[in-house]
């Protein structure tokens, strides 16, 4: 329950911290919050030879408004960014993201326990990739960008094309996250965020976000669904949002799209849930999900 | 210079200044209770998923056994043994020894350290609250409920002196 010995570095600039990077390869790994990867190194499951810790990088610690949003490739204006090193509990408590992103303040209590999220980082746990963590499905939800940097240079990669799978990103070895930007509210848009966990803090059984924009006359004009604990992967399930474009969110389509996702995804069974149980859970927080956005984006024009 | 060998590393614990060199795999749990022979942190699971290892860094609690001991350089950290205070227990601890707040006492320093920080922020918390804020703590012999009065106990200034 030690971890093995690794060569260690803390560079408090990301210039620096992309040449280790760069110069070690497959085997560095970057330390973010570590709530995920130093367990995994105490069970010694992780065995990184060069170990970059970022949390001295200052410049990747923030919370502000888009506001030239554009200037630098990245989506905007509007909305908000959040660098990658921002510890977890601080997007919890900033009204900044209540005001610009409040499905975030709804998700942020759901991650885990106050301890960890004092501690966790908002890029660690992107990067990370869990399917059963709640960041990612809240960026796939809100169509997030993310800023990405080599030393190469930079581009911008949208949340969908970010999540590839079980634990994989299109981030490179010598790549870091940045940070990431997040739309702001818009009109006729509402956001939600539903999970079941058999206690607080932990893992879900099954949850997920939502984003569903209507159009003037309250149809379902775009419908974002991204669930976690249920899938391979953090992604976005795109049978039941089929359902819904197009059509007003009444409690027949509502009831439709929650059987839909309920199919569309093929939950695991392990100890704690079985398969089909979680299937149930899905229809369930579906409907109660989309009910709930659909009355947040009504109520918002 | 060979990255993997000791580092020279600050810290305050509890108001008092230490100096010491480290490895950098050595976790900020081991180091104090190894290094700086303050015991009263517990090691559980070494995962965190128990609590028991909680202290303060910079005054937020976090898992210490999910932080090495190098990444503490400069920073201050409270562990249970600055709980105490010249006029004896903190009223945290003697209300959980006066709602029988505990048993084998493994799990205690952990939810003392969460629950200091936690009525910080949060000086009058409802029950559920309290059930919230310590489920980051795994205790396997009170049912928490004691736990929870004891808390509750605390936030109403009933913890015996003041």
């Amino acid at each position: 329950m030690k971890p093995a010995s690794f060569e260690y570095h803390a560079p408090d600039s990301v210039e620096e911290a992309l040449g280790l990077l760069t110069e070690h390869g497959w085997d560095a790994k970057a330390l973010a919050g570590g709530q995920s990867l130093i367990p995994a190194m105490n069970f010694r499951l992780a065995r990184p030879a060069v170990l970059v810790d970022l949390n001295l990088i200052d410049e990747l610690a923030f919370i502000r408004r888009n506001e030239n949003g554009g200037g630098d490739g990245g989506p905007g204006p509007g909305g908000v960014r959040i660098g990658a090193m921002t510890r977890q509990r601080a997007v919890e408590k900033s009204e900044l993201v209540a005001e610009l992103a409040p499905l975030l303040t709804e998700m942020m209590p759901h991650i885990a326990h106050p301890q960890i999220r004092n501690r966790g980082t908002f890029g660690g746990s992107a990067v990370h990739a869990d399917p059963a963590s709640e960041i990612p499905a809240a960026l796939l939800a809100l169509d997030a960008s993310c800023r990405v940097r080599g030393v190469e240079g930079e581009r911008w990669v949208r949340a969908e094309e970010f999540f590839l799978g079980l634990f994989g990103t299109s981030l490179e070895p010598d790549e870091l996250l940045i940070e990431i930007a997040l739309p702001g509210p818009r009109e006729l848009t509402g956001c939600a965020f539903r999970e079941i966990s058999r206690r607080q803090g932990d893992y879900a059984l099954a949850g997920l976000a939502i984003r569903l924009t209507l159009d003037v006359k309250g149809r379902i004009q775009e419908a974002r669904l991204a669930y976690l604990g249920v899938g391979g992967a953090p992604a976005l399930a795109a049978s039941a949002a089929a359902v819904l474009i197009g059509e007003k969110p009444t409690a027949t389509v509502v009831e439709d799209a929650a059987r839909t996702a309920a199919g569309e995804l093929e939950p695991m069974e392990d100890m704690h849930a079985s398969a089909a149980y979680r299937s149930r859970l899905v229809e369930i927080l579906t409907r109660e999900a989309l009910a709930t956005a659909a009355e947040r984006a009504s109520g918002s024009g | 210079m060979d990255a993997t060998q000791a580092v020279a590393i600050r810290v305050t614990v509890n108001g008092e200044r230490y100096e010491r060199s480290v490895e950098p795999r050595l976790l900020l749990s081991d180091f104090l209770r190894q290094e700086l022979g303050l015991s009263g942190t517990h090691v559980g699971c070494e995962h965190g998923v128990c609590g028991a290892c909680t202290v303060l860094l910079d005054g937020q609690p976090v898992r210490a056994c999910l932080v090495f001991a190098v990444q503490a350089d400069g920073s201050s950290i409270g562990t249970v043994e600055g709980l105490e205070r010249d006029d004896g227990l903190h009223p945290l601890q003697a209300a959980f020894k006066e709602a029988h707040g505990l048993q084998c006492g493994f799990c205690t320093p952990g939810i003392l350290m969460t629950m200091v920080a936690f009525l910080d922020e949060v000086p009058d918390p409802t029950e559920l609250e309290v059930r919230e804020a310590l489920s980051g703590n795994l205790c396997r012999c009170t049912g928490y409920q004691k736990i929870v009065e004891a808390v509750e106990a605390a936030a109403a200034g009933l913890g015996g002196k003041p």
